[in-house]
């Protein structure tokens, strides 16, 4: 059956099976492989796309659901918020592993575009969804709060 | 024993491994003007985060087994290990740059080959594998001498250039920060410029490593990661990003419970799901193969198999453990250490006290589920997989699909987490993939993925445990140990036996007790091995998981047991173990140990130490315990690695292990009924998430002038005992079974 997905702004049409998680049509449909695969059942936030802005698991949401809606990937990433955040990301040495990150990055940009000054608590509320085995829990605290002093200074950092 | 002096067993093979390396050298120099390189070239498919492993120019690269200098000036270190998560892509860069004297901006890495000699493990070396593995917190250890060597001898060969086209002495060349000049003639080049001739001067026989006092990249305190832009910016490439044209994707139909065998199949539903193109039977299951992962998995759904069940384990895990506190009881057992007389020193004890611990079976779950590329044809097989140990992972490939392992191709990508999972020595989910592409005539690529189902009923977990201990303090203040291990060998059974397993005792099963660790005149400890279905494996810090916790615990009690404080009376057992010293009182006075701590009700402090792989932690742990739950609020780490290569990844390694082992302590837990796993996916399987994460975990590292030791996996051990410390000292209740229920613990 015929989809029509609008991500990271560029329309695509797909002859695949409306049921089938956002996820793999834009892994293997889209070759856009920055969303990782984690579990399946929304329960890890490896797959968090931005869906009208909102982080939103792919894993579990059908392309039907999606057709017609702005999906942003990690690919595609490019608001003032995410840049503040890859360039902490980097900055502080984040990532170990790296597979899960796509998804906490998307799911920081996403707080930070609501909450611009998030405390401790609300960062733990908006990233409990996420699951690092690295457990880079420390560095992703400390990375948002420097990602939301950029933005509050008003110069967002170059990724 | 084991890796625990690991720095030793590395150093002990410094002279036959340069030997080794120039004769290499010698060879790959010559072949690199004949267009060889030594990395991965796939198009679009870089192992490195400098991107693809491009080959350099056509001419003037300076070519060697663990680095390439390319007339573009950037410097490719050669990792012959696996980077999952552990930094290794910077910590081996940064090893070759200090030697080198380059500018960390040049520095790039990439993947090496699977090939031995030249990329063994040589920590493995004096037990008598020849192996290119990741391991045992072996990665910057191991390479520590030999790629020193590597960065000094092309520097030399920099310079050796420069002062054959400048005309001058090369003893008054100087290097620094990825510039060779001669301030006398006026003259710089960069090493890029001067790769091509430094290529062709003769690789010297001898040279000169720094003095630690002039290292500026080892050890600088913060070395940003080489692969933090690309992990953060979802580039990274894993195996399961791995796109080859006509690729399809295979997901396998395992046994419902371990040991069991495919009996028959119908793969008529399977094949009526759109998309679904094979469905093949493999040695370990049924393989569905679709053209991508959604039909492939949905396949698998309807496909309907028959399994005979004969031969599979069919024993529940609160089976097992009623059967392993009966074996501690009984007689049938190996003797790990004895010192003294264990049974004398407890029959006169001033005070005894008596422990009973039971530890889980735990799976990895690495955040990348496994995953492995194929690509066959009748005389090549390609591998693209998170390889953790590329010469098992080539040979039993290689078995898999019937040609010889020379004929194996494995590229390494980052692997999206391991924590030992990817290290097995059957090479699990390698062979899988293998043998789908020979099922399949190796029609088209195909990529295995396994769901975070498969890996958390898959099996291969850290051992289910049982320990037994009675220890004393005597009238004389000398403390006496005896225990009994109860749980699966890991290494029985194995290429690894031969090597690891002496006098019947499994290092990985029973290492690292107190009577290795402490001072005690009186210990016996002895190993009993039940014979389980259930496949097990290491698992980050592997044997100290469980030794660790129960020796801490132990000896927190007796030093409770006799009213002395838990660090004082560590240091009065540790008169032989500096390095344990050292950890454990750094860690103590930025602690503020020495200072009373708060009254409130439910608050708690507790320490633990342990070696593991060549290095010392220490921990405090400062708990909030209110009704059932346990909140850790402060961690304070001390770590002795040895020279800290990498500082800040240090820090990160410890704040790593502490998340880690925290997740066991207070969740993991797989469990089996009638032989069936009862957990599936993270619902199930609790881990740990950023608000149990301690608000505030302190690193700080005993500096030292030893060679380096591990880093990956040392960081695990201590925060088990350290938590259930706390929680005793807050509560008074003894936590001696893993995961921490103190809901089970107020009934009780």
């Amino acid at each position: 059956m015929s989809i029509k997905l609008t991500v990271n702004g560029a329309t695509r049409e797909l002859d695949i099976d409306p049921q089938m998680p956002l996820l793999w049509a834009i892994r293997d449909h889209l070759q856009l492989t920055g969303t990782k695969f984690g579990c399946g059942m929304a329960l890890c936030g490896a797959c968090t796309v931005h869906l009208e802005g909102q982080a939103t698991r792919s894993c579990v949401t059908p392309v039907a659901a999606a057709q017609g809606k702005q999906i942003t990937t990690i690919e595609g990433l490019s608001t003032a918020a995410g840049r503040a955040v890859q360039g902490a990301w980097i900055g502080l040495d984040v990532p170990q592993c790296g597979y899960c990150q796509s998804g906490q990055v998307m799911s920081a940009a996403a707080l930070l575009a609501g909450n611009p000054k998030p405390s401790d608590t609300d960062i733990d509320a908006a990233m409990a969804g996420n699951i690092c085995r690295c457990a880079t829990y420390v560095r992703i605290r400390s990375a948002i709060h420097q990602a939301a002093a950029t933005l509050a200074a008003g110069t967002p950092a170059a990724r | 024993m084991y890796f625990r002096h690991i720095e030793n067993a590395a150093s002990a093979t410094a002279v036959p491994t340069s030997e080794l390396t120039r004769r290499q050298f010698l060879k790959l120099t010559t072949l690199a003007g004949s267009g060889l390189s030594l990395g991965i070239v796939l198009p679009g498919c870089g192992t490195g985060p400098g991107g693809a492993g491009s080959a350099g120019a056509a001419s003037g690269p300076l070519a060697m087994p663990f680095l390439r200098i390319a007339p573009d000036n950037t410097v490719t270190v050669i990792s012959k290990h696996l980077e999952a998560g552990q930094g290794v892509w910077t910590g081996l860069p940064a090893i070759v740059a200090e030697e080198l004297d380059a500018s960390w901006d040049q520095m790039r890495v990439e993947s090496a080959p699977a090939k031995v000699p030249m990329y063994q493990n040589l920590a493995f070396v004096p037990l008598g594998a020849h192996a290119q593995l990741t391991g045992g917190s072996t990665a910057v250890a191991n390479s520590w001498q030999q790629l020193r060597e590597a960065g000094a001898t092309a520097r030399a060969m920099l310079v050796a250039a420069a002062a054959r086209q400048w005309n001058v002495a090369a003893g008054e060349i100087t290097v620094s920060d990825g510039m060779v000049a001669h301030a006398g003639a006026g003259r710089k080049a960069t090493f890029g410029e001067l790769a091509g001739s430094a290529a062709k001067q003769p690789v010297p026989t001898e040279v000169k490593l720094k003095d630690p006092a002039a290292f500026r990249i080892v050890g600088r305190e913060k070395l940003p990661r080489l692969d933090a832009r690309a992990k953060s910016t979802g580039t990274q490439q894993f195996a399961i990003d791995v796109m080859l044209p006509g690729m399809m994707t295979a997901v396998v139909m395992r046994p419902p419970r371990f040991g069991a065998k495919v009996s028959s199949f119908d793969a008529a539903k399977a094949k009526a799901v759109p998309g679904v193109i094979d469905v093949v039977q493999i040695p370990r299951g049924v393989a569905v193969v679709g053209r991508d992962m959604w039909s492939a998995k949905k396949g698998r759904e309807v496909l309907v198999v028959t399994w005979d069940e004969s031969g599979a384990e069919k024993r529940g895990t609160a089976e097992l453990m009623k059967e392993y506190r009966a074996l501690a009881r009984g007689k049938e057992a190996v003797t790990v250490v004895q010192v003294g007389d264990a049974e004398a020193a407890l029959a006169h004890a001033q005070k005894r006290v008596e422990g009973e611990f039971e530890f889980p079976y735990l799976a990895h779950a690495p955040m990348e589920p496994l995953t492995a590329v194929c690509r066959l044809s009748a005389e090549k097989c390609e591998i693209w997989a998170g390889c953790q140990f590329q010469t098992l992972d080539q040979a039993n490939a290689a078995a898999a699909v019937g040609l010889k392992p020379e004929q194996v191709t494995i590229n390494t990508l980052a692997a999206g987490g391991t924590f030992g999972r990817r290290a097995n020595p059957e090479s699990d989910y390698i062979s899988e993939v293998a043998s789908i592409a020979k099922a399949t005539g190796g029609k088209y690529p195909v990529r295995l993925i396994w769901t975070r189902e498969d890996d958390i009923t898959g099996g291969r977990y850290r051992p289910l445990n049982y320990h037994r201990i009675s220890a004393s303090v005597g009238k004389d203040g000398k403390v006496a140990f005896r225990q009994r291990i109860v749980g699966q060998s890991i290494l029985i059974g194995t290429p690894f036996e031969a090597i690891l397993v002496k006098n019947g005792v499994d290092p990985t099963a029973a290492g690292g007790s107190a009577a290795e660790q402490y001072d005690l005149a009186d210990a016996h400890v002895s190993w009993s091995r039940p014979t389980v279905g259930v496949p097990v494996l290491w698992w980050r810090s592997v044997e100290n998981t469980h030794m660790a916790f129960s020796k801490e615990v132990m000896i927190d009690e007796l030093a409770h047991a006799v009213g002395q404080d838990p660090v004082a009376f560590r240091l009065a057992l540790l008169g032989k173990h500096p390095r344990h010293i050292g950890a454990l009182k750094l860690a103590a006075e930025k602690a503020g140990w020495g200072s009373p701590f708060s009254k409130e009700k439910g608050r708690g402090r507790g320490v633990a130490v342990h070696e593991s792989f060549g290095s010392v932690v220490a921990q405090v742990a400062e708990v909030t315990v209110k009704g059932d739950k346990i909140t850790v609020d402060r961690v304070v780490c001390a770590v002795d690695c040895g020279i800290a290569v990498t500082p800040d990844i240090v820090k990160a390694q410890m704040q790593s292990g502490i998340g880690y082992g925290l997740s066991a302590a207070l969740y993991g837990k797989i469990t089996l009924s009638d032989g069936h796993v009862d957990q599936t996916n993270f619902h199930q399987y609790q881990v740990l998430r950023i608000n149990e994460m301690p608000r505030a975990i302190e690193v700080y590292i005993v500096p030292s002038t030893n060679a380096p030791s591990g880093v990956g996996e040392p960081g695990t051990p201590p925060i088990a005992p350290a938590v259930a410390n706390a929680v005793r000292a807050a509560t008074g209740i003894r936590l001696h079974t893993l995961p921490f229920d103190l809901a089970a613990a107020h009934r009780a």
